[in-house]
């Protein structure tokens, strides 16, 4: 079932998005003509204007998807499922001739050859001014002018077309045919080829992690793999060309004869030893540039200007043969389409950050499944499952070694016999460390459990200790006074900067997390109770008073349930926030929860990983907030009435 | 013999901010008998309310002496009752929990009480409401919810600090023919704060008029309003000549002192 659904996850995405435009284009039709009726009820600026409008929210979560479909390139997939197999065809053969077009004006703005040939000369001119005229002697001065002279020379000999070589001549009008050749080959079209089967085969754009299939599924697809091959070959060929005229070669080898005598006078030069040092340097830079132009790279501007415009004939032919393509590029592919990088063809633009919604929910399927084994969870955990626990480990967990050393009385010792005698401590510390069996319970399991268990242990340590010390401090001046600059110095520090210390401190299992948690949900919790606390009307005391409370009896019958509202807000407020940091604290260290699945995805770029991670932490916030809502409507229905 | 008598009762606010000292109240004495009805009025400042918090046992005199029966008044006791101005009502708690609040406190067990709610509600008119929670409730019934969570303590004494201020005025003349029978009923001692001349003079069998600055007894009345209002309807008193001529004069008295304090200022 699910694998019927993956393979078929682009008809489902045309599926849906034909129903979200349905229900996009419904929902403002129904609620213009809502709005038409409500607007004579009510004057502008009425609260009750705002009630209700159910169809302007299906409107607006329709519009977001719809947007996400588009973005994500899911619209292009689901509807024109091989424009991407073809695009990557063109641009294979963009990458089989990007090394005759990185010399060329059509890709690069100038001509290669111009670039080298300014630079160079500009560098020649400067190494002339900079000659360290004192290390070297006025023969050998001369000398290097004359090197730096004939380099000059050699540039405008390669620059000039009359020097040109006839063989260099003959290899460009070659070069220039075989591309004219393309070009024809592209013009006659594609009628009569046919994919391959292990085309056909190819799983479909998106099913695996290659993304696009590489081989044409498509006869014109076809084609453009065969231009792309062809195209590959003339390339290699096109940068074996150079073009060194004889006068060149004859400058060429006399110059390196003279480069190898002035290294040679190095060796046996005796002066001093920064001297030698700087006529090496400047040798150095010298042969540097001259081995940049001994090579015949550079060509005269008129031998390219015919390669030039085949190049642009060829693209022009790719895009005669492209015109629907290329409207689908425009309209559904938002960037810069798709691009061939060695082994496979990668989409380029938004739909590289942004997954498609339907691979999205795929890759969520395959983290839920329970089955280890099967490709399932993430590494090594189950994203949401059940497994059994040793209640000892909980117990070894709620329970400190140390409390077990403070007890009075000794560990056991080894006795004459060579036999341990255990004393009571002995079998207290096994329960301490879980080293007993007291048989297993069922309990929740995996990363997302394993977030929201530390943010729920949290906040009840923070709950059980927070509102009590709240609510006395919000009665007490001593617990005021004593307490308040504690917990004023601490709270304010942002809770991830807590984090590099608690996480060294109580290393990074769930101790660690939980302490910083429990730090967060506390001061939180503090605060609220206290508000709430000192926020009782003196009438209700006095009242009580009055009735005969005693000072307990009024701290747990009038100011605790007088605080409730704000307790809860607090509470809500602190899941928030705890929510927030255990996710980044999550992210610095640990091997679960959804904060780790989120960092390993980042360091491997899965960016459909990321979204999944985003998405789950979204629905659970929502969820604790809902939940937190519900339970403050039910609980305190008197709030705001009092 | 459950009187409450004041001696010589003086209490002094010092402003936290600046030092200065108020004269809240100087040299109070007065004698109140069991099932006595007093009712005090005066211009705001007169210090009214602060003699009612420390017979409530809320706020301690700077000096003189305040005795309830044989007792010295040393903070706040069951046997003095006290009905606030909003009703001060635990609106998280049903009507019957908040009437049945001090009984829990004393831990009396819940059938006991549940008899004693029940009997209260019905004199205060609120039958069937014991399970409504309070902030539904308009105002006049929230003043008698406080009214019955204070008598079903059974007080001794019951402090009545502007009860009725808060109230529309048909719901007010109801409360207070309510307050009349209830004083009859129980034979309760009471002591009634307002700032309205009328409900002074119903409402108080003996009536103070305080005077500010410092806070003291201007004038005594002894008033046969309060037992005629058992008898007849409150508005015919109100038409009475000699409820008309004691309203002016008491009326004149509390104009004078204001126009005193104005030209003081």
């Amino acid at each position: 079932m699910s694998e019927f659904l993956s393979t078929h996850r682009a008809d489902i995405a045309a599926l849906l998005i034909l129903i979200l435009t349905g229900l996009f284009i419904w929902s403002i039709y129904y609620g213009l003509r809502r709005t038409r009726t409500l607007d004579s009820e009510q004057v502008f600026g009425d609260p009750e204007r705002t009630l209700g409008g159910w169809f302007w929210a299906i409107c607006g979560v329709s519009s977001l998807l719809l947007v996400w479909f588009y973005f994500s390139w899911g619209t292009a997939r689901a509807f024109f499922p091989n424009a991407a197999n073809e695009m990557c065809q063109v641009a294979k053969i963009d990458e089989a001739l990007s090394p005759i077009t990185s010399k060329l004006p059509y890709g690069d703005r100038y001509y290669k050859s111009t670039e080298v040939l300014v630079r160079n000369g500009q560098q020649l001119a400067v190494l002339e001014a900079q000659m360290p005229a004192d290390v070297y002697s006025n023969a050998e001065q001369k000398q290097l002018f004359s090197i730096l002279e004939r380099n000059q020379q050699l540039l405008a000999i390669y620059s000039d077309s009359a020097q040109q070589s006839p063989s260099t001549s003959a290899d460009l009008d070659a070069i220039h045919l075989r591309l004219t050749g393309l070009s024809e080959d592209i013009d006659a079209g594609y009628a009569g080829l046919m994919p391959t089967a292990e085309a056909l085969a190819q799983p479909r754009w998106g099913v695996t992690d290659s993304e696009i299939p590489m081989l044409p599924v498509t006869a014109r697809g076809v084609l453009f793999d065969n231009i792309a091959q062809q195209s590959r070959v003339i390339a290699k060929d096109f940068i074996k060309v150079r073009n060194l005229p004889d006068v060149a070669k004859v400058i060429i080898s006399d110059v390196k004869n003279d480069i190898a005598n002035l290294k040679e006078a190095d060796k046996n030069y005796t002066g001093s030893e920064a001297d030698l040092t700087s006529r090496k340097a400047y040798l150095k830079a010298v042969e540097r540039i001259f081995k940049r132009l001994d090579d015949g790279a550079i060509f005269p501007a008129a031998a390219m200007v015919q390669i030039n415009r085949d190049i642009i004939q060829i693209q022009n032919s790719v895009k005669g043969q492209t015109q629907g393509l290329r409207l689908v590029d425009a309209l559904f592919l938002p960037g810069q389409g798709v691009v061939k990088s060695r082994t496979l063809c990668v989409e380029q633009g938004s739909s590289r950050w942004l997954p498609k919604p339907t691979d999205v929910v795929a890759k969520f399927a395959r983290l839920a499944n329970p089955n280890l084994e099967n490709g399932g969870g993430y590494k090594g955990t189950t994203l949401f499952w059940w497994k059994w626990l040793e209640i000892a480990d909980v117990l070894a967990f709620l329970i400190p070694d140390g409390l077990v050393d403070m007890l009075p009385g000794d560990y056991g010792i080894h006795n004459d016999d060579g036999e341990f005698v255990k004393t009571y401590k002995d079998h207290l510390l096994a329960i301490a460390q879980g080293d007993i069996s007291l048989g297993v319970i069922p309990m929740l399991d995996g990363h997302i459990w394993d977030s929201v268990f530390r943010v729920i242990v949290a906040m009840a340590f923070g709950i059980a200790l927070g509102v009590p010390l709240g609510i006395y401090m919000g009665v007490s001046r001593f617990f005021k006074s004593f307490f308040d600059p504690l917990i004023e110095l601490y709270r304010p520090v942002p809770p991830l900067a807590w984090a590099p210390l608690i996480l060294t401190i109580f290393g990074i299992q769930d101790d660690g997390k939980i302490f910083l948690l429990f730090m967060v949900a506390f001061a939180i919790m503090v605060i609220s109770a206290r508000t709430g606390a000192s926020g009782t009307q003196l009438s209700k005391i006095r009242a009580s008073h009055s009735l005969g409370a005693t000072n307990r009896q009024i701290i747990r019958y009038v100011i605790l349930p007088n605080a409730l509202p704000e307790i809860l807000t607090g509470i809500r407020i602190a899941i928030g926030v705890c929510w927030g940091t255990l996710v980044a604290a999550e992210m610095l260290a640990g091997t679960t929860g959804i904060g780790f699945i989120e960092n390993v995805a980042r360091t491997v770029s899965d960016y459909e990983l990321i979204w999944v991670t985003i998405l789950i932490m979204g629905l659970l916030g929502l969820l604790f907030d809902i939940a937190m809502r519900f339970t403050i409507s039910v609980l305190i229905p008197w709030r705001g009435k009092g | 013999m459950t009187d409450l008598s004041c001696k010589n009762l003086s209490m002094t606010f010092t402003n936290p901010a600046n030092g200065a000292m108020v004269e809240a109240l100087k040299d109070i004495n007065f004698t109140l008998k069991k099932g006595e009805l007093l009712s005090v009025l005066g211009p705001s400042g007169c210090g009214k309310t602060t003699l009612l918090n420390m017979i409530a046992g809320f706020l301690n005199p700077t000096s003189g002496q305040l005795s309830f029966g044989d007792q010295q008044i040393q903070g706040p006791g069951v046997e003095r009752g006290m009905v606030f101005q909003q009703g001060a009502l635990f609106e998280w708690l049903p009507v019957s929990k908040n009437v049945d609040f001090g009984l829990r406190m004393k831990n009396l067990s819940s059938s006991d009480s549940e008899k004693l709610v029940e009997k209260w509600l019905d004199i205060v008119g609120l039958t069937g409401f014991g399970d409504t929670p309070t902030y539904q409730l308009s105002g006049g019934m929230q003043q008698r919810v406080a009214l019955a969570r204070c008598l079903v303590n059974d007080p001794d004494l019951i402090l009545m600090d502007e009860p009725l201020g808060a109230l529309d005025a048909l719901t007010r003349e109801k409360m207070q023919s309510l307050i009349l029978e209830l004083w009859k009923e129980t034979g309760k001692t009471i002591i009634i704060i307002t700032h309205s001349v009328e409900e002074a003079l119903l409402l108080g069998e003996r009536l103070f008029v305080m005077a500010p600055r410092p806070g003291r007894i201007h004038k005594e009345y002894n008033l046969p309003f309060a037992e005629r209002g058992l008898k007849e309807s409150l508005r015919d008193i109100k038409q009475q000549a000699d409820f008309g001529s004691v309203r002016e004069e008491i009326l004149t008295m509390i104009w004078d002192m204001e126009e005193e304090i104005m030209g003081n200022v």
